[in-house]
């Protein structure tokens, strides 16, 4: 089983005003797309995505609460836990890749963007984020490929969300693959867009998860667990999904909406 | 071929195996993929009267001798559980509900809600060692364990199966106290108390500090409790702690239980393991020479 290892941060940077990455050194080795329990010491512990993989690895966070609202006070040489790396990972399969991230979902996906580029994929990423300051890696995702910008307040590129702007650049070429990781409506749009097309679709969906290892069953998603099954789903897997785009749990397991 | 097919209680099993409380059971789709990987049974999440957030995280470690686990309850209350036992049910799965409460009247009040949802039987949770304030911190003491046994079987007319604690001077005892307040048979044995500490971080592993130790460590533990519970009362036992084979479950089956429960070792092992028990309990009990599982209950005895 793998074990929590206590980690020093050695590098925290602001990436947009309500978005961090912390990086950190950890003896395991990770897959584009996988995710980890991340102890915030007195706080909480919350699965949380990859976004550098390899030697330093790291993770990029939203501040939206108030276990993430402490991390981000964190200085580097203080410590957090992480436990994994859990859950499946993004299939690198494809030559004409489309990535469509809205928000803080550009974390769990840019690792796989790269990984496609480096191995010779055409990568286009259509970004989305409610603010031109809001956008996230936006200069990575640029040296994988082309980068195409959507803002819900038209502060930069295309005015409004991220799904219309993919679906001009689905009628503008063709792709193999597409992936997606944003809010869940956001996703549950280009899933419906990816399919309508017939182009198998990678969806990366966020839960609340106590354990992240299949016991507590917080992150149920009809008869599927994302830990387990996901992160990452196919539109095959979420096809007659009662929940996907519409429900979640809460702490208690009552069913609320997303 | 041996026949795998057990009856507790009068509930019918078409294998020995069920699905401990608190592993993916808190929604009715879990628990239909759960029976449909082979269990003969599931135990719902523990059930209160009200919605229960549980504790915060971190809410479980991972050891190297089991599991380490302070989840802290967390349900949607017995009202909103009626749409996951039915979507259970509705896969056909055979569910045992799982409750709890502060007192007889709220465990009473629970249960009876329960009944009424189409469970085979009702699991009194009477020992989760992590949970301040609610019955199963109180029935610390052979009387409530008595008094609410008692108290759910006023109201329901199912099989009623306190699982009891072994954070305790002698089981043996509580198990007694369970038979003389009604009950139709007994669930052994809960986590034990048990705590973790983080050493770089100077504190407790878990956001609870303490939590229930569960998995391997805890089997001979298990064992030796239905052992001796088996001795002394006549209901039958269901034995749980650490099982994650076909040979631990018939530890268990030897040493008197009549059926098993199985959690922890789905992390490690997956869902299969429902099938991998029971699948590897025949091939031993026709070695052994067993026709059938209740052939082989409790001969460690003689």
């Amino acid at each position: 089983m793998p074990r929590i290892q206590v980690v020093p941060l050695l590098e925290i940077v602001r990436e947009t005003p309500s978005t961090t990455t912390y990086r950190f050194r950890a003896d395991f080795a990770e897959q584009p797309g996988q995710f980890l329990m991340v102890w915030i010491p007195r706080y909480d512990e919350l699965p949380m995505a990859l976004s550098y993989l390899g030697g330093v690895k790291g993770i990029t966070v939203r501040d939206y609460g108030d276990a993430t609202h402490a991390l981000a006070a964190f200085n580097a040489g203080d410590r957090i836990g992480v436990r994994g790396p859990y859950g499946n990972a993004f299939r690198l399969v494809g030559e004409r890749i489309l990535a469509v991230g809205g928000g803080s979902g550009m974390a769990s996906m840019i690792a796989a963007i790269e990984a496609f580029a480096q191995q010779g994929a055409r990568v286009v990423t259509a970004v989305g984020a409610k603010t031109a300051e809001e956008l996230l890696f936006v200069d990575r995702a640029n040296a994988s490929g082309e980068v195409h910008i959507a803002t819900d307040d038209g502060s930069r590129g295309f005015h409004g969300f991220a799904p219309p702007l993919a679906e001009k650049l689905m009628d503008r070429e063709a792709f193999d693959q597409i992936l997606t990781c944003g809010p869940e409506r956001m996703m549950k749009a280009v899933v419906d867009l990816a399919r309508k097309r017939s182009v198998p679709v990678q969806a990366s969906l966020e839960r609340y998860m106590k354990c992240g290892i299949g016991i507590c069953d917080a992150c149920s998603l009809d008869t599927k667990l994302v830990c387990w099954d996901g992160p990452i789903f196919t539109a095959e897997q979420l096809d007659g999904s009662e929940d996907f785009g519409r429900f979640r749990r809460d702490k208690s397991g009552r069913r609320v909406p997303v | 071929m041996v026949d795998l097919r057990t009856e507790i209680a009068g509930v019918k099993l078409r294998n020995p195996t069920m699905l401990a409380s608190g592993f993916l059971d808190e929604t009715g789709g879990s628990m239909a993929r759960v029976y449909q990987a082979g269990a003969g049974a599931v135990v719902t999440k523990s059930v209160g009267p009200e919605p229960r957030e549980g504790y915060p995280n971190p809410t479980i470690v991972e050891l190297d001798a089991g599991l380490l686990n302070a989840v802290g309850l967390p349900n949607p209350g017995i009202v909103e559980y009626e749409h996951e036992v039915k979507r259970a049910l509705a896969a056909d799965a055979v569910v045992i509900g799982s409750v709890y409460g502060k007192d007889a009247d709220e465990y009473a009040q629970v249960a009876a809600r329960m009944a009424t949802y189409g469970v085979k039987a009702i699991e009194l949770n009477l020992s989760c060692p992590h949970a301040k304030g609610l019955g199963t911190e109180i029935a610390q003491h052979e009387d409530a364990v008595r008094d609410f046994t008692r108290a759910v079987k006023d109201v329901v007319d199912l099989p009623v199966f306190p699982k009891l604690s072994p954070n305790v001077q002698d089981i043996v005892t509580f198990a007694i106290a369970a038979e003389e307040g009604g009950a139709d048979g007994i669930v052994a044995i809960n986590t034990l108390k048990a705590m973790a500490i983080t050493p770089e971080l100077k504190m407790p592993s878990l956001a609870n500090r303490y939590g229930g130790l569960s998995g391997p460590a805890i089997r001979p533990i298990g064992v030796r409790a239905v052992y001796d519970i088996c001795e002394k009362v006549h209901i039958p036992v269901v034995g749980v702690g650490g099982i994650g084979s076909g040979r631990d479950a018939l530890e268990y089956i030897m040493a008197g239980a009549t059926a098993v429960q199985v959690g922890t070792a789905i992390i490690s092992k997956g869902l299969g393991i429902f099938d991998e028990i029971a699948k590897e309990m025949a091939s031993l009990l026709e070695e052994a020479g067993f026709g059938s599982v209740p052939e082989a209950i409790g001969v460690a005895h003689a």
